[in-house]
């Protein structure tokens, strides 16, 4: 793992289109029903990877498992950094000291910090200063946090929340907390990037700022990105290739266009609406 | 909220004590607490030494309690542990008091962090049970090993003593104790300036988020109740040495709930919480037992009751506070703090 700064936000060592994340024959059960059900797939360095499927489809299910939360009964998954990691069975904060980093549904920030201790909380795996050093603040403790400060306010234009950092998250509108926890997600320089609905519930001006956030973190940096979202304009818009799930299962993966035009996917939505972007009816 | 301030550099910024007015309090407060000792008679030495002794056990409570959520109801035993070892080390094996007390932090915070590990499976109330347990199974070992804490018998410690001086006399003990509650209360403000105290409280708020974003769980509840113990088990060693006697009694289920409702009433998660409650927490008493003093005076027939209309007055205050500043009197202090912060234009 680089030890030393960079400006970068991405700590990935791979090359553009390398496998980074494979998972082999997923299986979970939740007291006898399948919330997913051989679930093959693989993510590439660099890429925007969007999840969709109707609610309860197990996309974040699928995310669970991936960051640790959630277990498997059967299958594996692998990442892939300067060396294989079989992360199946690893608990999620050792997955995080792999570089994957995500974002909430239900925005889970530290509701009482700031937004700066939010974002600074991010960096935690990249902080090394002992205890001892700690209490005494002194020295190598500022000088880390100093250094650590200014990476943070990289984040912070990046997001375009200069004006809220000091401002208590609890304090904030859905659309900011929501902007906030991907801030303290990129916080971790993830090498891979989940993120679980980041623009839903927001209007649609807040929803094309963050369309521009992700699109930037994935061009300008390279960061790979795993999506859910239920706006199929965004979807289509901004993801390289798309999986479908339905009832635990995939049922589609693909480009946008191929996605659209698949007629297991199609057929999957038709029961909801029977327009060309009919994958999203309910929020 | 604060107007008007701006810092140009992250450095400036980040100064521990960063306006005007707080710099001018912090002034007020070392003069104060420098002038203090020459001007009080002994009683109000002793209770300042006293609050000198609770503000070190509430910040110890308020980090595991108030900052990682993790509730605790062993205070008490985890006091235990700090001035029996404190004391039956000076006492019986003759080690200066001040090593003794060392030693006694470093045993408590290993005596916390094992009592801390049912914290990995259990949250709220039954972790109040959990470390209940604790308080129980402490004292029953206290009172049970008689070979090495004399049971139920008052362990006698001789009296601390540096360069040929008498550390217990109220004098030169509030200097002792108050250079220890700024040591403590400058070590932990930085905690939380750092990735340490920013984990505890990641795991309060939202543990789940704290351990995708790298925190393990397992090491810092565990390291929240071993720094939590390490201060408290701080105030029980002086306690020892303060007093030259350590009993049972001084540590029963009654002190966890009086430190509990200490940090609860000078605010959790707050340093400035733990002194207002200490102080709170040890003056009420002193001042419904003069009141009481008073009262006798004036109605000399009332006197078999007095006790207990202390005692009700006493649970009577601390609900009128719960109701009237859920937050705690650190929530009332911060309320004067923004009002001088603008006044003359506040309204
Ligand atoms: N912790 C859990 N315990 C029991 N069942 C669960 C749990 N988590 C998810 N499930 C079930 O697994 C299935 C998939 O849920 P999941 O949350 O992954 O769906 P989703 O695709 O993210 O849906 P949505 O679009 O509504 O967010 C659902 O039937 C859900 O009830
Ligand atoms: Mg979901």
């Amino acid at each position: 793992m680089p030890s030393e700064f960079t400006s970068t936000l991405n700590s990935s060592t791979l090359e553009a289109g390398q496998t980074q994340l494979k998972i082999d024959g997923l299986q979970l059960n939740f007291g006898g029903v399948a919330a997913l059900y051989n679930i093959s797939l693989e993510v590439k360095q660099s890429e925007i990877l969007a999840i969709i499927g109707p609610n309860g489809a197990g996309k974040t299910s699928l995310l669970n498992c991936i960051s640790g939360l959630y277990h498997p009964q059967r299958g594996k998954i692998t990442y892939f950094n300067s060396s294989e990691h079989e992360m199946t069975h690893m608990k999620p904060h050792q997955i995080a000291q792999l570089g994957v980093a995500r974002s909430f549904q239900n925005i889970e920030l530290f509701r009482h910090m700031t937004v700066l201790d939010n974002l600074l909380s991010g960096c935690h795996i990249h902080m090394k200063t002992d205890l001892f050093s700690s209490m005494l603040y002194w020295g190598k403790a500022q000088r880390e946090h100093i250094q650590f400060r200014r990476f943070v306010e990289d984040i912070i234009d990046l997001l375009e929340i200069e004006a809220i950092r000091y401002q208590t998250v609890g304090s904030l509108s859905y659309g900011l907390q929501k902007r906030v926890e991907m801030g303290r997600a990129l916080a971790m320089r993830p090498s891979l990037l989940l993120l679980d609905e980041p623009m839903a519930g927001m209007n649609s001006e807040e929803k094309e700022d963050m369309a521009r956030f992700v699109l930037d973190i994935n061009e300008e940096h390279g960061v790979t990105i795993v999506l859910i979202e239920h706006d199929m304009g965004v979807v289509m818009d901004i993801s390289d290739r798309i999986a479908v799930l339905n009832f635990g299962q995939k049922i589609g993966e693909g480009t946008p266009d191929e996605v659209r035009r698949n007629p297991v996917v199609i057929e999957a939505y038709l029961g909801e609406e029977h327009s060309p972007y009919p994958l999203r009816s309910k929020l | 909220m604060i107007s008007g301030i701006f810092h140009s550099t992250y450095e400036q910024d980040m100064a521990l004590r960063h306006t005007h007015a707080q710099k001018i309090r912090l002034a007020i407060l070392i003069v104060f607490l420098l002038v203090f000792p020459f001007l009080a008679n002994r009683y109000y030495l002793t209770l300042a030494n006293q609050i000198g002794i609770a503000v070190i056990g509430a910040i110890g409570l308020n980090i595991l309690v108030g900052y990682t959520g993790q509730i605790s109801l062993g205070q008490g035993g985890f006091m235990a542990v700090g001035a029996y070892t404190a004391g039956i080390l000076t006492a019986r094996m003759g080690m200066p008091w001040w090593a003794s007390t060392l030693v006694a932090c470093f045993v408590t915070a290993g005596v916390g962090a094992a009592f801390g590990l049912p914290s990995l499976r259990l949250k709220g109330l039954y972790l109040a049970i959990a470390t209940l347990a604790a308080q129980e199974i402490i004292l029953w070992v206290v009172t049970h090993w008689k070979a090495v804490t004399g049971g139920v018998d008052a362990l006698v410690v001789p009296n601390p003593e540096l360069f040929g001086i008498r550390m217990n006399t109220d004098f030169n003990f509030y200097w002792l104790v108050w250079a220890l509650v700024i040591l403590v209360t400058f070590a932990s403000v930085n905690l939380f300036r750092t990735r340490f105290g920013r984990a505890f409280i990641a795991i309060r708020d939202q543990d789940i988020a704290a351990s995708v974003m790298g925190v393990d769980l397992f090491k810092y509840k565990l390291l929240a109740f071993a720094i939590s113990s390490f201060w408290v088990g701080l105030a029980g060693a002086l306690t020892a040495h303060y007093r030259s006697i350590v009993t049972w009694e001084r540590f029963t289920i009654d002190v966890s709930v009086l430190y509990l409702a200490m940090i609860i009433i000078g605010g959790l998660g707050k340093i400035t919480g733990s002194y207002l409650g200490a102080i709170f927490m040890t003056l009420l008493p002193a001042v419904l037992s003069n009141l009481g003093r008073v009262v006798k005076g004036v109605f000399p027939g009332v006197e078999g009751i007095i006790p207990f209309i202390q005692q009700a007055t006493f649970g009577l205050v601390i609900i009128l506070f719960l109701i009237l500043e859920p937050e705690g009197l650190n929530k009332i202090w911060k309320n004067i703090k923004d009002y001088f912060r603008l006044w003359p234009f506040s309204y």
